[in-house]
């Protein structure tokens, strides 16, 4: 049987990490294959609707990166973003989330080793975990379902 | 009573007021809200600890712009809803008569900072019955957390009676109507009313004044109120920050300090 290939989802900001994956790139490293990267001015933009639109789309895992504290563009942009973390992960904590998919990182223009490292760990620790079934099944769950839910 | 009622018909007489937003008893001996446009309808008007409705909710609906002025009875919920809108720039010092009653007197607020203070002076402790619950949510393994909300919202209707009783979900278009791009798919399955439900409480992080609202308007009995209630506890705790006290802006997400903590980011 073929091996399952998760699918990954990056979230980068444009000035930090998406030059560090650029670096990668140009520096010939070679990194899994598994990662889709979607480009944005800052991580203060990265909503965290994108994220569930992500796996809303059936993305086994995210990444979301941008620059180390202080390195930011606009100053103070991964600052509020990392609030936002902070808040959104105690709601995903309390939810019952799968959080072993969801990956925070900084990685910054230089670090093109840590983006290539960081891919791979992400897509090895994902892979292990296997496809996000229990998000997906979430899409067919509704009022008529709760009898099942109760195992009534 | 008799005091409130004669203070309140003085407000009509004198022109003060042209609408007072109130209860009356309800069916099931609640208090229901109530609008009072003359003095004579105010032999219905009660106060007691059944008076739990946010009347807040009421105060930017655009029904009520033909008001010149308006008086509000408000409860503990409302007055801190009240300085939360204030501390948004939604209402202004001196649009709304605002009263209260506490060991049966009257109150009448001078402006939003005597609010202020009445509500700093009163902070209520958290409900021990609402943590202790929330403990043993916590206290879960995360398979079984997961399932007992996937339970709970399963049987989301997705009517948004959460959103319309919230005194602070004000926004005029909201997140879920946007449908390009559709954030939240509409039918209520298990996906979309996660996502609604995570909207919805990440949107009152730090702005939810736990009032209660939401829960008591959910026909399905669902217990949202306790997702943004821990990120309140979350908040407060990270941060410092608590909702509904202060007239000065203090929003704990639009706001930063460096060494907020990280543990979680590689």
């Amino acid at each position: 049987m073929q091996e399952f290939e998760p699918k990954i989802v990056a979230f980068v900001c444009n000035w930090c990490t998406y030059a560090g994956a650029d670096l990668a790139g140009t520096s010939r490293i070679k990194y899994a294959t598994n990662v889709r990267i979607v480009r944005f001015p800052c991580t203060g933009r990265i909503d965290y609707m994108l994220i569930l639109k992500a796996f809303q789309n059936g993305a086994d895992g995210v990444i979301v990166s941008g620059c180390h504290p202080n390195d930011c563009h606009y100053t103070s942009g991964n600052f509020h973003a990392r609030r936002r973390w902070i808040v959104f992960n105690e709601l995903l904590e309390l939810l019952g989330f799968d959080k072993r998919r969801l990956f925070f990182s900084w990685v910054s223009a230089a670090e093109g080793a840590k983006w290539a490292n960081l891919v791979n760990e992400v897509v090895t620790e994902v892979r292990k975990l296997g496809p996000f079934t229990e998000y997906e099944k979430l899409s067919k769950i509704n009022v008529n379902s709760i009898g099942e839910l109760c195992n009534v | 009573m008799s005091e409130l009622i004669n203070k309140v018909s003085q407000f009509f007489s004198s022109g003060i007021i042209d609408l007072f937003i109130g209860y009356k008893k309800g069916r099931l001996g609640e208090g229901k809200p109530a609008f009072f446009t003359k003095p004579e309808q105010l032999n219905e008007l009660i106060f007691d600890e059944n008076c739990i409705v946010n009347l807040a909710v009421y105060l930017r609906k655009p029904e009520l712009k033909k008001y010149s002025k308006i008086g509000v009875l408000a409860n503990f919920g409302t007055l801190r809803a009240l300085l939360q809108l204030a501390a948004e720039n939604q209402i202004a010092d001196g649009q709304y008569l605002i009263l209260t009653v506490a060991d049966g007197k009257v109150l009448e607020f001078a402006n939003l900072k005597a609010i202020e203070e009445y509500v700093a002076n009163n902070l209520p402790k958290p409900n021990p019955e609402r943590i202790a619950f929330l403990k043993e949510i916590e206290s879960k393994s995360r398979e079984e957390r997961w399932e007992f909300w996937t339970r709970e919202l399963a049987s989301c209707i997705r009517c948004y009676a959460c959103r319309a009783a919230c005194p602070l979900c004000y926004c005029e278009q909201c997140l879920v109507e946007c449908n390009q791009p559709q954030w939240v798919g509409v039918p209520p399955t298990g996906m979309g009313n996660l996502e609604w439900h995570i909207v919805r409480a990440m949107h009152l992080a730090g702005r939810c004044i736990g009032c209660g609202e939401c829960e008591a308007a959910c026909p399905m009995e669902i217990p949202i109120g306790f997702l943004t209630q821990k990120l309140n506890m979350a908040i407060i705790s990270n941060f410092g920050q608590v909702p509904g006290t202060k007239l000065e802006p203090d929003y704990a997400l639009s706001t930063f300090k460096v060494d907020d903590k990280e543990n979680f980011i590689r």
